[in-house]
């Protein structure tokens, strides 16, 4: 998507950066050297946090209870008033742990509960560990406090910490712009906006999460020794909510999504107060107006500012015309998967009976109609294959072994792909990056290869690049690859959901109604690619309204009708069916 | 001392239960659990000291400016945080947005009021001893409320109607309810009750800015045990919270008390995130 000018521009500010940050002894007095170490010391925090926040879209606002742990961890073992005195960069490495372990219990609840309930319990967590700081006298001094780590040489003087904190900031930018541009990134963003696509892509949100809370936990620790050697000395009353706010409004200042964004505005909230004096009692104070300036009226921070490529028009009259004869290169050899087979599955919502004792057979190679009217039970049934409901009577099958309960993400390994009735779609990555996440599961390389940007993770990115890029071309929209999402028309995001689809070059396919809003020519469109994409091998399930899609393109349709199949043949035994036309066809 | 841990318990219970019936008639109002439940609490403390300490107001108009404070910034978060993202795709953005409001309000009460905590005015000049009014205050105060919105839901007119909203918005807006009318009105109330809350227990919570975090923390405990939207249980939830931390403090010690509630948050909202007596499923696809 980006050449190698693009890439150059995209790291720009980076470097900018870097350069900056190593040359600030020279123009940076005492003073402004403690405050650009605080911004360094902030940012390895506020980078792990920004991939709960910015990209999964967690609401962690009690952060400052892993930087408290951290601080306290590497100042008590490293003044040995409870142990033997350890040394600093070890006392480091096991609050690292500790924060890991503690960033994971923190954000357990976060698989499970929604925005309120997790925001909430972060601050719960947050509280809770500063009454314990109080409390716990033998250990943290009580309100007394102890006093924080020296690093040994080099690092003990000023600019030497400086440089320390420096290095491990711009370590941790990099290994979060590695992430930000993996699969795991991709994900991510995925879980936050658009949660069942993820699912259907295969993506398994507690082990992503789970991953991304442990290496924020430990940088956030990280961040809470280099705090504590910052200020050589530490009480309960340096770690007020406060602080908190500060990490958490940086991220949305900065946009989320964005690594570039965030890290601007740490350094700006850092910086910002420094430079009028009165403002020093009034800033968090000014940051919860700046928060709610931002939600209110600008919600993609500096990150969407900096956008200048979105703001260009995109060209008007786009035609999307599909190239079913990529689809043989993209899908590859055809899969053998066998029928995927519904028996006599029941299901009722309270006294409803959404689906009441409906056989199915999908098989290879054909394309299987699914028609009915409204409430006829098409969606359930599509919700029971995926796995969302769980059927109470009888079974559904791939060849002959019965899909597991509620495993929406497995699916994805069972190589069943779906589309959804409204588009789910992450609105503020490219089309490109949208389609690439329907390839998660064959990516080969670690969260950690990613994170150090390991051959395995490279060679993942250029093969996910460029099957996207084929899906792309295949469906008609490869030339819309590097625009953002949300810009694209309805038409279009249907066909950018198939190519995800298609990513998984998938045994079976489940359509909810991809002509809904096309085009008559578009339909047409869309009719051929779907019997070229069965004539690879793929079965694929069509929930339809069109009468003359159905018609023309299914070897077989099922007609439903208040949860019963009504009628099952050839299309041309089903317009020919009494019942069925005086129900639905009308006729 | 069972003596003390009951009466402090349970005056205590009643402030967290007043906090999480704040939550509550906000939540049916809009859908929207709000962070500046606390902050209201606060604002009971801090208005009531700054009325009848410090400017030397008679208690009853103290007190009646304190509700109509309360009230005022409950319509204030409805117009400012929640109207405007009520409507948006994005459905955490209310999480944000209160949070940015109370947030302005707590920061702007530390550096107007100070950071130090203030002792709140005793209300009525009878002499300390026994069941004193610190304790039997916001107990008080909980049985008025309870007793109060019982009435309103259950036998008036704008009761039912906002019963309706919450039910169901749609059908409620279909039949020509004032929707939003409706639901400025439930925010004062809402402001109206935590205000009470912070004003009734102002004695034994002192006049803090500080209060804010930690009630909209215990506050929210009772409405995830008691269920979301469950007055009662609230109350019996926020009484049992009181008692329970009470008993803990005397007994073992206050990280043991402040560890052992929330983990049994936690593990509660694991279990049940609806509630112990809620139930909710939504459908996603």
């Amino acid at each position: 998507m980006l050449g190698a000018a693009g890439t150059f521009g995209a790291a720009l500010p980076f470097l900018v950066l870097l350069v900056v940050g190593i040359t600030f002894p020279l123009f940076g007095g005492g003073y402004w050297g403690v405050i650009a170490t605080r911004a360094c010391v902030y940012w390895v925090l506020v980078s792990g946090l920004n991939l709960v926040v910015g990209f999964a879209g967690q609401i962690a606002i009690g952060w400052v209870a892993l930087l408290t742990l951290g601080a306290y961890t590497t100042s008590v073992l490293a003044a040995g008033n409870v142990m033997p005195a350890l040394s600093p960069y070890l006392a480091l490495a096991i609050a690292a742990v500790v924060g890991a372990i503690f960033g994971l219990l923190i954000g357990l609840p976060a698989l499970r509960l929604r925005t309120f309930y997790f925001a909430i319990t972060t601050l719960g967590f947050a509280t809770i560990v500063t009454q314990v700081a109080l409390a716990w006298q033998s250990v943290t001094g009580g309100g007394v406090g102890v006093p924080g780590p020296i690093f040994p040489e080099p690092f003990s003087s000023q600019w030497g910490l400086y440089y320390f904190c420096f290095g491990l900031a711009a370590l941790c930018t990099w290994m979060t712009a590695n992430v930000a541009h993996s699969r795991f990134g991709r994900a991510l963003t995925a879980i936050r906006d658009a949660e069942v696509a993820a699912e259907a892509s295969g993506i398994s949100k507690p082990a992503l999460l789970a991953v991304v809370f442990l290496f924020s936990g430990a940088v956030a620790a990280v961040a809470g020794g280099l705090f504590a050697a910052l200020q050589s000395y530490i009480t309960p009353d340096a770690f007020t909510l406060d602080l908190s706010v500060l990490f958490f409004i940086a991220i949305l200042i900065g946009g989320r999504g964005s690594i570039l964004g965030p890290l601007l505005g740490t350094i700006l909230l850092t910086v910002l107060p420094e430079f009028a004096a009165p403002l020093v009692a009034w800033s968090t104070f000014l940051y919860a107006v700046l928060l709610l300036v931002i939600v209110l009226a600008m919600p993609g921070g500096i990150a969407e500012i900096l956008d200048f490529q979105s703001r260009r028009p995109l060209e008007s009259g786009r035609e999307i015309v599909p190239r079913p004869d990529l689809l043989k290169q993209l899908l590859g050899a055809a899969p053998n998967a066998g029928a995927l087979t519904l028996e006599q599955v029941a299901l009722s919502f309270g006294g409803v009976r959404a689906i009441d004792g409906l056989d199915l057979e999908i098989r290879p190679n054909q394309v299987h109609g699914l028609i009915g009217p409204n409430g006829s039970g098409k969606t359930t049934t599509l919700n029971v294959i995926s796995g969302y409901y769980v059927q109470q009577r009888g079974a559904v099958t791939l060849n002959g072994t019965a899909l597991p309960a509620l495993a929406r993400h497995r699916r994805a390994h069972m190589r069943i792909a779906r589309t959804f009735q409204t588009p789910r779609i992450v609105g503020s990555a490219s089309v490109l990056e949208n389609v690439m996440i329907g390839g998660s599961i064959d990516g080969e390389g670690t969260f950690v290869e990613s994170l150090l940007s390991l051959p395995r993770h490279r060679r993942d990115e250029a093969m996910l690049r460029d099957s996207a890029i084929l899906a792309l071309a295949a469906v008609g929209l490869e030339r819309l690859a590097p625009v953002r999402a949300d810009r694209l028309q309805h038409s279009e995001l249907r066909f950018t959901e198939i190519a995800r689809a298609l990513m998984l070059r998938p045994a079976f396919l489940l359509l909810d109604e991809p002509a809904a809003g096309l085009s008559a020519e578009e339909i047409r469109r869309l009719g051929a690619l779907l019997l070229a994409i069965a004539g690879a091998g793929t079965g694929v399930l069509l929930v339809e309204h069109h009468a003359d899609l159905i018609f023309d393109i299914c070897h077989h349709v099922t007609v439903l009708n208040l949860g019963k199949k009504l009628a099952a043949g050839t299309p041309a035994e089903i317009r020919s069916h009494r019942e069925v036309v005086n129900a639905y066809l009308g006729g | 001392m069972v003596e003390s841990i009951v009466s402090t318990g349970m005056a205590i219970g009643c402030i967290y239960a007043l906090i999480g019936i704040t939550y509550n008639v906000m939540f049916t109002a809009s859908r929207v659990f709000s962070f500046t439940a606390g902050t209201l609490g606060m604002l009971g403390g801090v208005l009531g000291s700054l009325f009848i300490a410090h400017m030397g107001m008679p208690v009853a108009a103290g007190f009646l400016l304190v509700l109509a404070a309360g009230a005022v910034f409950g319509i204030v978060t409805e117009i400012v945080a929640v109207r405007p993202v009520l409507k948006s795709l994005d459905q955490h953005l209310y999480v944000l947005s209160t949070l940015a409001l109370a947030l302005i309000v707590q920061q702007f009460t530390a550096i107007e009021w100070g950071t130090e905590a203030r002792p709140f005015p005793r209300l009525f000049d009878i002499p300390r001893g026994g069941f004193d009014q610190q304790f039997w205050l916001p107990i008080l105060a909980c049985v008025v409320v309870i007793v109060g919105l019982e009435l309103l839901y259950r036998h008036t007119l704008v009761g039912r109607a906002f019963l309706a909203i919450s039910e169901d918005n749609y059908a409620a807006r279909a039949l020509g309810l004032p929707e939003r009318s409706l639901r400025m009105a439930s925010y004062a109330l809402a402001g109206g009750i935590g205000a009470l809350a912070g004003f009734a227990g102002g004695e034994m919570l002192l006049a803090f800015f500080g209060n804010a975090p930690i009630l909209t923390f215990y506050g929210f405990v009772p409405v995830a045990l008691g269920g979301m939207g469950s007055n009662r249980g609230a109350v019996v939830a926020g009484i049992l919270l009181g008692l329970f931390q009470q008993a803990a403090n005397f007994l073992v010690g206050g990280i043991f008390a402040s560890v052992a509630v929330f983990t049994v948050f936690i593990i509660v909202l694991l279990a049940r995130p609806e509630g112990l007596a809620g139930a909710s499923l939504q459908r996603r696809v």
